[in-house]
């Protein structure tokens, strides 16, 4: 049991390695050893949740190698819940998926689930580690599978994948070099040694360099304005079976990193950090105002949802922007909720797509007469992405208001109550159209069956709606376990 | 654990309509109309006898508070049961109860459709009213105050046309916005005062607030009160509101939203603020100001509109800024008569939204000018109307009279002359454009085939508005009768001031 | 040795691998040809792996072989950058890799790798 952090990340490793055999020998024992090997993780990250919270942060050496030559898995309690975050979103994209890709072949089904599950170890993997270039390692494997499965979603997904991996490259190279530079001055790639190393004093200009570079590099990675140009069509045309996890998962795993290297390897103390921040700042306030008017404009869902997610995932750079222990767990907060609200919304697109076969927003008249499940679960999310109580968007924004307030920044706090009057236009309007407009005759593809969908997708989207609503009512339990570490890092 | 034990009852409360409302969604139309009803209508008793079940305990003063769970860092979700909010609590639920069965009347009588989603709605809604009126701090009367919005959204736009879609948007558009900036201010007055619980007479004094703060923050946070109360010049929502179904405008846009406006007013001004910060920054002079002038030009506005739901929006308009005004005069007697108006105005108004419903369902008949003579044809529905009409004049006897003559006596003793002359000219004003109504309905010497035979509404819709209209004479006759509830007010109106005499 | 030997063998081989850096970054931005594209970002690639390699060179040092006399871990130039370079010519290969198989793809849905013809065509569908 002592292996549990790294068992997390191996297991989906090796069964995308088994997967294409296992699809050779029989369609299904691929899919399945991709589900169970998720499920896995699912379960042991719950367990190492449970043993951070009683025990402290957990350290783990790979190899039994001490830091800091070795590779060290550090899991303290923002990672756990991050990882738990990851594995039960991976699982239930991985059962989720198997309802899509009919068109490609048997063998190419097989290497999409390897894929996939090459994706779920790479997030896993950025999560978990606390080596600056182990780190760049996982970014590349999340990266390359990315690029993989939106490249799976037709001729568009294609170009947007090549368009994404130009960009994303780019990102990666940035925090090679930024990394590079660190090591230059420290000699060291572990992070805890590094700050210890930085905290000696004498490294004020290494800093400032390699945080630009590293700033540049994950803004690129999780699409912070100014740097989201590749997102919006990436995340339209991905791969519609697993683009819950592209969409809810893959951009907030950056953010971790670039808060790892902020608040814990650099500290706060470097007046650097406080103008970098503020340049944060703007980012995020830009993006915020940009991706919901962007938003409002879009007559596709997935585009809706796509710059929906370039504002808030500047919620979440908001917060470190702020930079107090309440607004980085505001940040933290809004990081697991928007992943299940998010993803929650790409399984409703799914979904609707899968019976429907659409994405205009103008077909979707009345559809809650057909879906009333679905629908529910998109009036649910669509109230968290404005703010609404009781659910989960409501209490990170109060966390994230709460801790601008407290460091008087008032732009921000007013930025945040525009930003949410401006998702409820583009959210209102979607509900307006789910309940109120007159209904198109659409030809149902799938209408068999108890439910109004088959099970392996009813599930994601009852599982998704329910952590919205826990995760808005249990918020105090996770704020206080968030806070375990965040007390030690924040301004 | 006793689960019985009172305090856990305001819990229930909330609990009960709240469960009724997610069966009737999840059930849907696999269920029979009539389980839909039976849903409807037990919950609402159950929730009646919980309600009544407290007043005892509040009148001896017993203190009623429950924290649930801690729903954000440091701040729990809380209930505390006051004789204010249990004034409106009790309101609220016995005309749920009336309404119920009218609604039943009305939706078979006129077909409807999509009724699933308006019975769920409709629980929905009590149960976040029930809620904010045993809020104990301002996190929890927010959640409420934001379900009590969007809980109410689909039953604007229950006929699902482009007229309900546009005041859909356009009551999404006003509520939302003052809810946001409710919300920013909330947080602002936490990072100051550290704490969010109700206070009579205030928790936040003038050195957390400096000077320009208070006034700014107090009109944050009232505004979200004042946009729901329908107050001038924020008020254009709420007759556009009115394309709902007749009993959801009775309910809703008399009684649980836009009192819960008015009740939000109260909080913020009393138990927030405090009269004495409420009086130095300045704020409540200036809404007292609003309030007359809405009184006046909702007045004004109401006497040209010929569509009889839309004459009654505007009187709502108005009376709802009785409230207000009552409110910001910042005594014991002006407070008591607002509380106490809340009673007094839900009964009346309800009565004459019904009565309208009832003339629609029966007649189709919208506008005033088409009901010349329909006193004969509907004498009981008409009676009550005109019984309600003059309650809200203010006449003696009436149930308008006593919140109103409260209020004036509060207004006397602060020595605000217009406070006084604005709300005798209301009830005048009032005369003017409701008595005509009447007047023209029992016109005689009127040859209308339409009216000549006898044909009330049916049974279940006349019946609720001849209780409410009955409850607004008995109550203007005895006003402390069954419940209390002029003493109720009183005890809040007394414990927001004794500290400062 | 010459000035520029000096130069560069102080901190001016930095510069050179910035100059080759932006010129791998100039390249993507500039080019219209999505080959050309990839070119470009291996040449980026390349550089931040010249910069690593720089990092671990020192003067006097040998390549990192346990060598016989030679016993102090100052005689050996530093192994760890060439070991993460290895890595990282590893992931650029695959980035290579996904890159060309994504531009054939391309060719076969778009008949081109022009950036104008591709945007060309999208707008068409």
């Amino acid at each position: 049991m002592a292996n549990i952090p790294v068992l997390i990340v191996i297991l989906p490793l090796a069964a995308a390695l088994l997967c294409l055999v296992l699809t050779a020998i029989h369609e299904r024992l691929g899919l399945w050893a991709v589900g169970l090997a998720s499920l896995a993780s699912f379960v042991l990250s719950v367990m190492q949740l449970i043993t951070v919270a009683r025990e402290g942060t957990i350290h783990y050496c790979i190899g039994g190698y001490a830091v800091p030559y070795g590779i060290e898995f550090v899991i303290d309690s923002v990672n756990a819940c991050v990882l738990v975050m990851i594995s039960l979103i991976g699982f239930l994209t991985v059962i989720f998926a198997k309802n899509f890709g009919e068109r490609i072949g048997r063998m190419q089904r097989g290497a999409g689930y390897a894929v996939l599950s090459l994706l779920i170890t790479g997030l896993l993997g950025m999560t978990s580690t606390g080596d600056v270039f182990n780190l760049y390692v996982f970014l590349e494997i999340t990266s390359l599978s990315a690029y993989c499965l939106i490249a799976l979603g037709g001729s568009k997904g294609v170009v947007s994948a090549f368009r994404y991996m130009l960009v994303g490259t780019i990102a990666a190279t940035f925090y090679l070099l930024g990394i590079g530079v660190l090591y230059a001055a420290t000699g060291t790639l572990n992070m805890g040694d590094m700050s210890d190393i930085l905290d000696k004093g004498g490294y004020d200009h290494v800093m400032l360099v390699s945080m630009c570079l590293l700033i540049v590099g994950f803004g690129i990675k999780m699409a912070l304005f100014p740097f989201h140009g590749w997102q919006p069509s990436a995340y339209t045309h991905a791969e519609p079976g697993t683009r819950p996890l592209i969409t809810g998962v893959m951009g907030k795993i950056p953010a971790l990193a670039m808060f790892r290297f902020i608040f814990c390897v650099f500290g706060t103390d470097l007046i650097y950090v406080r103008f970098l921040l503020v340049m944060l700042g703007v980012f995020s306030v830009c993006g915020m105002l940009y991706g919901s008017i962007m938003a409002m404009g879009q007559s596709d869902l997935r585009k809706v949802l796509a710059y929906s997610s370039v504002a808030q995932i500047a919620y979440i750079s908001l917060g470190f922007a702020i930079g107090t222990p309440t607004a980085l767990a505001g940040s933290f907060i809004h990081m697991l909720a928007h992943a299940f609200m998010k993803g929650g919304l790409f399984f409703c697109t799914g979904a609707i797509s899968y019976k429907f076969g659409t994405y205009s927003l103008d077909d979707l008249g009345r559809i809650y007469k057909k879906m009333p499940l679905t629908c529910g679960l998109l009036v649910v999310a669509a109230l968290s992405m404005i703010g609404i109580p009781p659910t989960a968007g409501f209490f990170s924004k109060w966390y994230l208001a709460l801790g601008a307030a407290g460091a008087h920044y008032w732009v921000y706090l007013a930025v945040l109550v525009i930003s949410s009057l401006l998702n409820a236009v583009y959210f209102f309007k979607l509900i307006e159209k789910v309940f109120i407009q007159p209904s198109k005759d659409l030809d149902e593809r799938w209408s068999a069956g108890e439910f109004e969908l088959p099970v392996s997708i009813v599930l994601p989207v009852v599982v998704c709606f329910a952590a919205i609503l826990a995760i808005g009512i249990f918020n105090v339990r996770i704020f206080d376990f968030l806070m375990m570490t965040l007390e030690g890092v924040g301004l | 654990m006793n689960w019985l034990a009172l305090s856990y009852r305001p819990l229930y409360a909330v609990l009960v309509s709240l469960i009724a409302s997610g069966l009737i969604y999840v059930l849907g139309e696999h269920i029979h109309r009539k389980l839909r009803e039976a849903i409807t209508i037990t919950a609402s008793v159950i929730k009646i006898v919980i309600v009544y079940s407290m007043v005892p305990a509040v009148l001896a003063g017993t203190k009623i508070s429950l924290k649930v769970i801690e729903i954000v860092k440091g701040v729990s979700l809380s209930f505390n049961v006051d004789p204010a909010g249990m004034v409106f609590a009790c309101v609220a639920s016995t005309l749920w109860i009336l309404t119920s069965f009218y609604s039943i009347g009305y939706m078979r009588g006129h077909g409807e459709e999509n009724q699933t989603g308006y019975y769920a709605a409709f629980a929905m809604c009590l149960s976040a009213t029930t809620g904010l009126c045993f809020a104990a701090n301002l996190i929890t009367f927010f959640i409420f105050f934001e379900v009590l919005t969007v809980a109410t959204y689909p039953l604007v736009v229950h006929y699902r046309d482009g007229e309900g879609t546009a005041s859909g948007r356009k009551y999404l558009a006003y509520t939302l916005i003052s809810g946001q900036i409710f919300f920013a201010s909330i947080v602002i007055v936490y990072s100051v005062a550290g704490t969010l619980e109700f206070r009579p007479g205030g928790f936040l004094t003038a050195d957390m607030l400096p000077m320009p703060w208070a006034f700014i923050v107090f009109f944050m946070m009232a505004g979200a009160g004042i946009v729901k109360a329908g107050v001038m010049p924020l008020h254009s929502w709420l007759p556009s509101a009115m394309v709902a179904p007749t009993p959801v405008s009775a309910l809703l846009h008399a009684v649980a939203v836009v009192k819960a406006g008015a009740f939000c007013t109260l909080r913020v001004v009393l138990y927030v603020f405090g009269p004495e910060l409420a009086k130095s920054c300045g704020g409540a002079d200036v809404l007292a100001w609003m309030a007359v002038f809405t009184i006046l030009v909702s007045s004004l506005i109401a006497m040209r509109k010929t569509n009889l739901k839309a004459r009654l929006a505007f009187s709502t308009v108005g009376q709802l800024s009785y409230i207000v005004l009552g409110i910001c005069i910042l005594t014991p007697y002006a407070t008591a008569g607002a509380i106490y108006h809340i009673v007094a105005h839900a009964f009346m108004k309800i009565t004459l939204f019904m009565a309208a419903g009832a003339i629609f369902v029966t007649t189709h008949k919208k506008d005033i000018g088409e009901m010349i003579g329909i006193g004969r044809r509907m004498p009981v529905t008409m009676g009550a109307f005109a019984v309600a009409s003059v309650g809200i004049a203010g006449f003696p006897f009436f149930v308008g009279f006593v919140s109103k003559a409260n209020i004036i006596m509060g207004a006397v003793s602060m020595g605000k002359p217009v406070f006084v002359a604005t709300l005798i000219a209301s009830a005048l004003l009032a005369l003017t454009y409701l008595m005509p109504v009447v007047l023209i309905a029992f016109k005689k010497n009127v040859d209308n085939p339409e009216f000549a035979k006898r044909g009330e509404a049916a049974p279940a819709m006349l019946i609720p508005l001849v209780i409410t209209a009955v409850i607004s004479v008995l109550l203007g006759l005895f006003p402390n009768a069954g419940l209390h509830l002029l003493d109720m007010a009183f005890m809040a109106g007394n414990s927001i001031f004794t500290p400062l005499m | 040795m010459t000035a520029i030997s000096v130069f560069l063998a102080s901190k001016g081989i930095y510069l050179l691998t910035f100059i080759l850096l932006s010129l791998g970054v100039a390249g993507m931005i500039v080019c219209n040809n999505y080959l050309k594209k990839l070119i470009c970002m291996n040449i980026m690639q390349v550089a931040v792996i010249f910069f690593f390699l720089c990092l671990g060179q020192k003067s006097g040092g040998t390549i990192p072989v346990a060598l016989d006399g030679a016993l102090k871990a100052s005689e050996y130039i530093n192994p760890l950058p060439h070991g993460l370079m290895l890595t990282a010519i590893v992931v650029s290969l695959g980035t290579t890799g996904v890159g060309l198989s994504l531009l054939l793809r391309i060719r076969e849905k778009y008949g081109s790798v022009e950036e104008d013809d591709i945007i060309r065509r999208e707008r068409k569908v």
